[in-house]
């Protein structure tokens, strides 16, 4: 059996009939939200110029990664404290052909998704990931973080970055250019990675549109003439034309972990393009369901308190009792502690 | 005067100041690490967030500590009175094991000035496992405290503070037993969140709590047993089989139950067929099932359970396996996906090892200085 199975196999019934008693389903996913936005990528439209990347660093006040002394381009191979999205080559055999599998090539996105039922926020202890109850973004607050990287180890993606180099090191990732300071969404202006793609590759919207333009293009016949969006899904103006490649019949995000606001698509299986298999239950899910199943809201802990506390104290006036033969109990008497640990 | 008594001897002995020269290696790299940050000292990166600072110190050593939570359980809800020989040096042990963990986590935090934060309910997310540990975890190192508080007192001749704390004492030892079992089964639970990172044999989702929970305890006996033997053997008293003998029937019951619901878990979901992988991850599995079934065949019999040594074997092996399972969870056989590895640098392994020195030096002073273990009269 490999790994991937055993992740179907959760998403379905046999942990939940296991379970029985109902904590499995003790929480749905939750519901993406009304107008939640996000950013489609593309990969078949990428051409790997990485405008997205250098426009990412500027607007987010972000070093450039040096390859030796050249500073013509970025050299971020991955996510980290100082690059919140890199685009990635896939290449297979002679590398020939854009988007197939075999002897071709791709480019892929590593960003922030945006969950849409996010284990970082779940994970967090201190409410310094949260999600915006409008727009869906993730957004982070250092001034409440205590730097437990809990949020790290349950990113599906590996997405949160703590500055490890730093003595006073915060964590790091995509807020979607909407943070205190840069507020592009905010602004009614695109985020910068989807403002500078020449080809609308990464494309932003919400949830919803870019889910159905999503769907339009898997639709699509290959070969047959598709009309591109750039900048923005509802941009009518802003278009280009071009023959639909053959796309895998897959939204990435649509479902896993309960969907990403950031959706992903291309020619080539996207696990292959460093994207995990994942199942469509959300591990958030999982867990708060486990954990307010156990505690009820402190109500269980209560309980069990008070019964605790009764049982102690009967036990610790007459701890002797068990003890018939007095081997090994305390002398009763005037100095006998009674009740001590 | 109390049944209890300090042990006679110097302090200073030559494991003492060995002890010393780790503990101070161990305190250097924990300067450099608040000096030039957790990269500077560990290995941990994106990919493996956690090392063995909150793996050992904090998962694997409050677990180690659980000695006197064991034992509170079955001396105080169970009335078996006649344990209580066995639980001041439990308690000190766990004060310390649990007060090191909170360091651990302290030091592991990567925004450790602003620790408080986890106390603010405005801060709050009920959601979050991770806030239950926090706050459980701190509690119940100020409930241990408490419950070890007497024998400071007793020290002090304070009677009169002594016998006012006797009166409510019983209220911190019912929460001496609820909030282990709370933080220890979530500490477990903290694996599901990590979802597919973690491998199927250790992701147990919904179950997490239940075989977190069971191994603290077995650990929790494990470590009574090991403790009272080695205190046996170093400072020359009689060994208390006869009691530990005893209990043994408790860790049969415990780990009979965990490997019950364990093997059922793998095979309902179907995913047995990952112990005989001969992989790394299935070879750990099967590693760590040999640990937890040793000692059940060997206290399985009473001769054996008789006989102190053999005791102490099976307990040791407990406590590995304990220890494995967590391991081979939360780092062995976790895979944050291509492109991450872990293992942690010499610098990072000797902070672990410079606690774990500091906490067998003050145990060693404490137990000098204060009555923490039986009398021998009446052992
Ligand atoms: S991708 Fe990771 S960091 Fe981003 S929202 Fe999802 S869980 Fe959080
Ligand atoms: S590291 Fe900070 S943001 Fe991440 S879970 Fe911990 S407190 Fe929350
Ligand atoms: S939304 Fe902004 S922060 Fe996020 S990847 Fe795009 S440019 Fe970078």
């Amino acid at each position: 059996m490999k790994r991937r199975d055993f992740l179907k196999a959760t998403a379905g019934g046999a942990t939940a009939a296991l379970c029985g008693a109902g904590i499995a389903e003790a929480r749905e996913n939750k519901p993406p939200l009304e107008n939640a936005i996000g950013i489609l990528y593309d990969a078949t439209l990428c051409v790997g110029c990485k405008a997205c990347v250098r426009a990412c660093k500027e607007i987010n006040g972000l070093p450039p990664t040096l390859m030796g002394e050249d500073v013509q381009y970025d050299a971020s191979r991955g996510v980290s404290g100082t690059t919140y999205n890199v685009i990635k080559v896939y290449k297979n055999g002679t590398s020939e052909a854009k988007d197939k599998e075999i002897d071709g090539f791709s480019f892929a996105k590593k960003s922030c998704m945006h969950c849409v039922d996010p284990a970082c926020v779940s994970g967090c202890p201190v409410s310094a990931l949260t999600k915006n109850p409008v727009t869906g973004i993730v957004q982070y607050n250092a001034d409440t973080c205590i730097g437990c990287r809990n949020c790290m180890v349950g990113c599906p993606f590996s997405i949160p970055q703590y500055e490890y180099h730093d003595a006073k090191g915060q964590i790091q990732k995509c807020l979607f250019c909407n943070q205190a300071g840069v507020e592009r969404i905010s602004q009614g202006l695109l985020p910068g990675c989807a403002d500078v793609c020449p080809t609308g590759a990464t494309l932003f919207g919400t949830r919803k549109e870019l889910l159905a333009e999503a769907k339009k293009r898997l639709a699509a016949k290959p070969g047959e003439t598709y009309i591109y969006p750039r900048g923005r899904a509802s941009d009518e103006l802003h278009t280009h034309e071009k023959d639909a490649p053959a796309y895998q019949q897959h939204i990435y995000g649509e479902h896993e972990v309960g969907g990403t606001q950031v959706m992903h698509i291309a020619g080539v299986p996207l696990n292959k393009l460093g994207m995990p298999e994942l199942p469509d239950r959300s591990y958030a899910s999982i867990a708060e369901g486990v954990q307010h199943t156990l505690y009820k809201g402190m109500i269980a802990p209560a309980i069990a308190l008070a019964g605790l506390a009764y049982v102690v104290k009967r036990n610790t006036s007459n701890s002797d009792q068990d003890d018939p033969d007095g081997q090994n109990s305390r002398r009763p008497g005037p100095n006998n502690d009674r009740g001590e640990p | 005067m109390s049944e209890h008594q300090p042990v006679e001897g110097k302090i200073l002995t030559l494991p003492f100041m060995f002890l010393g020269v780790l503990a101070a290696i161990g305190l250097y790299f924990l300067g450099v690490r608040f000096a030039d940050g957790l990269g500077a000292v560990a290995n941990i990166n994106s990919g493996y967030p956690w090392g063995i600072w909150v793996v050992y110190d904090v998962v694997v050593g409050t677990a180690l500590a659980c000695g006197g939570y064991a034992l509170a359980f079955v001396i105080y809800v169970f009335n078996k009175g006649k344990y209580h020989p066995l639980i001041r040096p439990a308690i000190l042990a766990s004060l310390f094991g649990y007060a090191l963990g909170g360091f651990g986590a302290f030091f592991d935090m990567g925004r450790y000035w602003q620790f408080y934060n986890i106390a603010m309910p405005s801060n709050w997310n009920f959601n979050s496992v991770m806030l239950e540990v926090g706050l459980c975890v701190i509690t119940y190192i100020f409930v241990l405290f408490i419950e070890f508080a007497p024998a400071v007192l007793e020290r002090m001749g304070a009677k009169n503070m002594l016998r006012w704390l006797n009166k409510v004492l019983f209220f911190f030892i019912a929460l001496g037993v609820l909030l282990p079992t709370m933080h220890q089964s979530s500490l477990g639970s903290l694996l599901i969140i990590m979802g597919a990172k973690v491998h199927p044999l250790w992701q147990s989702l919904q179950w997490q709590p239940l075989m977190a929970l069971l191994t603290a305890l077995t650990m929790g006996f494990s470590i009574v047993i090991f403790e009272a033997s080695f205190a046996a053997v170093g400072f020359n008293r009689r060994p208390e089989t006869p009691l530990l003998a005893r209990l043994s029937k408790a860790i049969i019951a415990l780990i009979s139950v965990f490997l019950l619901v364990r093997v059922l878990e793998l095979a309902l979901n179907g995913k047995l067929g990952f112990a005989f992988a001969g992989d790394l991850a299935g070879n750990m599995f099967l590693l760590e099932m040999a640990l937890f079934i040793f000692p059940l065949v060997v206290m399985l019999s009473r001769g054996n359970r008789d006989n102190g040594r053999l005791l102490l074997f099976a307990a040791v092996s407990l406590l590995f396996a304990g220890a494995l399972y967590r391991f081979n969870a939360f780092l062995i056989a976790f895979n944050p996906g291509p492109g991450y590895s872990y293992f942690p640098s010499v610098p990072e392994i000797m902070v672990t090892v410079g606690i774990v020195a500091i906490e067998i030096m003050a145990y060693l002073v404490f137990v000098k200085k204060l009555p923490v273990l039986h009398s021998a009269e009446h052992a």
